[in-house]
């Protein structure tokens, strides 16, 4: 039964990152872009980490830790350049 | 047992995910994007990591799945007030179904009271404060 809901759970959050993937095309505004590459991050680390415990792999999840660590800092970056420069 | 909660915990987690990237995609501006992207997606990561941690069991992946969640829950409230504050002061338009901007009352407040040079009460409230 595990093996059929962690492929459901994996293949949502494929469609997940798909959609934000549109949004990152489509947003009118720099900070539309950057809201989806927030995203994005958080979806990655939700999808290694399910990958992980469905695989059995455990030395994945560091890099699941370290996607999340530099997500927030990439995120803070992206913040301050629109801060000062300009949106569009 | 421990495969039903997984189960229940993963196929939750993965629709507030799928609902996070559908606010981001619907949503109509930076604000409300930003809001369902943060909140929605926080809490689908928490189910998500809550039932990988039960499915491995091992002491080691609990303290890793535990600070990945630590992590997540304290920085994404911080990227999400850091993102909103630089798009509103670089101008970004907010919806135009908007009903409530602090900001903007306030400084309208500041400019009534500059240009009438009054000092009583006004609608914008605790002016001094800032």
């Amino acid at each position: 039964m595990l093996e059929v809901v962690s492929q459901i759970t994996l293949v949502m959050l494929g469609a997940a990152l798909l959609i934000a993937f549109v949004r990152l095309v489509k947003g009118p505004t720099l900070p539309d872009r950057i809201v989806a590459m927030d995203l994005f991050g958080v979806l990655v680390v939700a999808l290694i980490v399910v990958l992980a415990a469905w695989s059995g792999v455990r030395a994945t999840l560091d890099a699941a830790l370290v996607i999340a660590l530099v997500g927030f800092l990439g995120t803070i970056a992206y913040a301050t350049y629109v801060e000062r420069g300009d949106p569009q | 047992m421990t495969d039903i909660a997984t189960a229940i915990l993963w196929l939750t987690g993965a629709v507030f995910a799928l609902l996070a990237a559908a606010g981001v995609l619907r949503m109509p501006d930076v604000f409300t994007r930003m809001q369902a992207s943060t909140k929605a997606s926080t809490l689908g990561l928490g189910c998500l990591l809550a039932g990988a941690a039960l499915q491995m069991g091992d002491f080691a992946s609990l303290i890793r799945v535990a600070s990945i969640g630590a992590f997540v829950l304290l920085t994404t409230p911080v990227s999400g007030h850091v993102i909103a504050r630089a798009s509103y002061f670089a101008g970004v338009p907010l919806w135009e179904g908007t009903v409530l901007d602090e900001r903007r009352d306030r400084d309208a407040a500041v400019g009534t009271i500059q240009d009438d040079d009054a000092t009583g009460e006004t609608s914008g409230g605790d002016v001094n404060a800032h």
